[in-house]
């Protein structure tokens, strides 16, 4: 209501003469920068995804539609698309319910919640290089904690994430630990916000803590539901950082996301033509799925 | 008293049994970071035959000789400088463009907002490699400027949404009158709309701080000199070097996440406050 009458106010204010020199100066900067760095390169991406150029000179090597072309049959391409896939599924299938499972948990008074809490999102300030770094010693065959249980058992030293079978297995374990206290988090303030009188009703009308869960719980939780599985999307989209110390997208390429995958073979490689194809394919994914996720499921949020 | 499940009952054995799970957990959170801290203490032959326990002998020295170097310091140093430019800059920028969305009405104004909220669809590695020409062309290659400018930018649309939203919460009333008294848009928006918004300014700041100290991609690929290097960049070229001696490793990997830890335990309610609010009201 206050909104409403505060915006309705303003609507009838147009800016005299201070206010488009307010405008003048408050607005070009922001939109300088922006044009600059965003726009522009977003535009350019498209652009140089149609040539084969080094980055030297002009983009005029015209080869039209060939570098996408070139990524369809692509063993390593698909391979990271794949990957990107799977990082999404596990998000969705593994972390999600972790992630409510525990804050269930966290969100009574239970001995030390607050410090659990804390516990559980603290991997999520980690950077990521720093996080794949510790994992990449957790996972060596011959120091780390893994060799640690292997000889502890007297099995032979294993080497999993140099194993083009569990190389991506051990990638997803790092990204649940490192990401689940954030989502966590999300539901601890979803909880937190609902109103507590609802489930005392249905206790008393004799509704089982299933039943409750079930039909009050989750549903006023959907909302953050929502936007947890939104930020495993986009995160996993762009997942970099963690690949570089864990397994530099090896072994045998089978490591890669669609970001280090442009990394490894359009940036190191100084392809800026099919590195900017790589680049465009991940915009319209990310585009596409943010779009058509607010449009059908995030519209009454 | 909150119940998600029935504590009545059985409590003491339903909840005893959630704490086991909570205890399981933040074991599985810890200890790989426990064992990377107390690793930085130990002999190489002594990670190798114990990586679980406490060292045999606690070697300083691991820790000594990189905290009495410079490189570790240079590091801490570039990340902070390039950190603190992003978000002095994100919050001049996107506050000041955030108030004449929310309070000017112009030609053109739904358009330049929805214009400028692009940013937030998708991650700057879509647009990396025409970044990258792009820096190299302004002559911002190999400079703190080159990651400052550009992570700004892809900063400025979380920044102006949250902090317009923000702007447009505080009563209109207050801005007309003020405008009536002869306040101009400059004062109010210094003494007035800065002041009453610092909650959501410190919203964006811890954002646009802790995204900027963790970014690996951007200076990874703007710059090539060392000691230019922030600190994500340097762990990896540390570790490049010394890969075989993990005692070393981990030493320097405690040393160089201490920071974020020790802010994190120190501002912890801002910090969670801040970047889940931040995800919720993006």
């Amino acid at each position: 209501m206050a909104t409403t009458l505060a915006s309705s106010v303003e609507t009838s204010r147009r800016p005299g003469g201070r206010g488009w020199l307010t405008i003048l100066i408050f607005l070009p900067p922001a939109l300088l920068l922006f044009t600059i760095f965003v726009a522009m390169p977003m535009g350019e991406a498209a652009w140089y995804s149609f040539y084969n150029w080094n980055g030297y000179g002009r983009p005029e090597n015209f080869i039209g539609l060939k570098n996408y072309a070139s990524l369809i049959g692509n063993h390593a391409f698909t391979q990271a698309l794949l990957n990107n896939f799977l990082i999404i599924a596990v998000s969705l299938a593994i972390q999600l319910p972790l992630a409510l499972g525990v804050a269930l948990i966290v969100s009574k008074k239970i001995r030390g919640a607050v410090a659990f809490r804390m516990i559980f999102f603290l991997p999520y300030i980690l950077a990521d290089v720093a996080a794949g770094l510790i994992w990449r010693f957790v996972y060596d065959g011959d120091y780390g904690l893994v060799s640690g249980m292997t000889s502890l058992i007297g099995a032979q030293p294993v080497f999993l994430l140099a194993d083009k079978n569990w190389a991506f297995s051990a990638v997803l374990v790092v990204i649940v630990w490192k990401y689940f206290g954030f989502h966590m988090m999300l539901y601890v303030a979803g909880l937190q916000s609902l109103d507590k009188a609802l489930l005392e009703a249905a206790e008393i009308d004799g509704a089982n803590a299933v039943q409750r869960f079930r039909h009050i719980t989750l549903p006023l939780l959907g909302p953050m539901i929502r936007l947890s599985i939104f930020f495993s999307v986009v995160g996993a989209l762009q997942l970099f950082d963690m690949i570089v110390p864990l397994t530099g997208g090896g072994p045998f390429d089978t490591t890669n996301t669609m970001v280090s995958y442009l990394y490894f073979f359009g940036i190191t490689r100084m392809r800026v033509g099919f590195g900017s194809a790589v680049g465009v394919v991940l915009f319209l994914f990310c585009v596409t799925f943010a779009l058509g996720y607010r449009r059908f499921f995030m519209r009454d949020d | 008293m909150t119940r998600w499940f029935s504590q009545r009952p059985r409590g003491g054995l339903a909840s005893l049994a959630q704490f086991a799970v909570l205890v399981i957990i933040a074991g599985i959170v810890l200890v790989p970071l426990v064992a990377t801290v107390l690793g930085g203490f130990k002999e190489l032959g002594d990670l190798r035959a114990n990586p679980f326990g406490l060292p045999k002998v606690w070697v300083w020295r691991n820790y000594w000789d990189i905290l009495s170097g410079v490189r570790y310091w240079q590091m801490l140093g570039n990340s902070l400088v390039i950190a603190l430019l992003t978000v002095f800059l994100t919050l001049a920028l996107s506050s000041m463009a955030a108030f004449t969305f929310a309070h000017l009405h112009f030609f053109g104004e739904r358009f330049l907002l929805s214009y400028m909220l692009l940013g937030l669809l998708f991650p700057a590695a879509t647009a990396i490699l025409p970044l990258f020409i792009k820096i190299r062309d302004l002559g911002l290659l190999n400079s703190h400027w080159g990651i400052v400018l550009p992570q700004t930018a892809f900063a400025l649309g979380m920044g102006i949404l949250l902090l317009r939203n923000a702007f447009k919460q505080l009563p209109g009333e207050l801005l007309d009158s003020a405008l009536m008294d002869g306040c101009g848009y400059f004062r109010y928006f210094f003494y007035i709309t800065l002041p009453l918004s610092t909650p959501i300014l410190a919203t964006v700041a811890v954002i646009a701080f802790v995204s900027s100290w963790n970014n690996y991609l951007l200076p990874l690929v703007v710059l090539n000199s060392e000691n230019r290097y922030p600190w994500t960049l340097g762990l990896m070229a540390y570790q490049g070097e010394y890969s075989t001696a993990w005692q070393l490793v981990l030493a320097f990997i405690t040393l160089t996440i201490l920071p974020a830890i020790v802010m994190f335990v120190m501002a912890q309610k801002y910090i969670v406050a801040g970047l889940t609010a931040g995800a919720v009201k993006g």
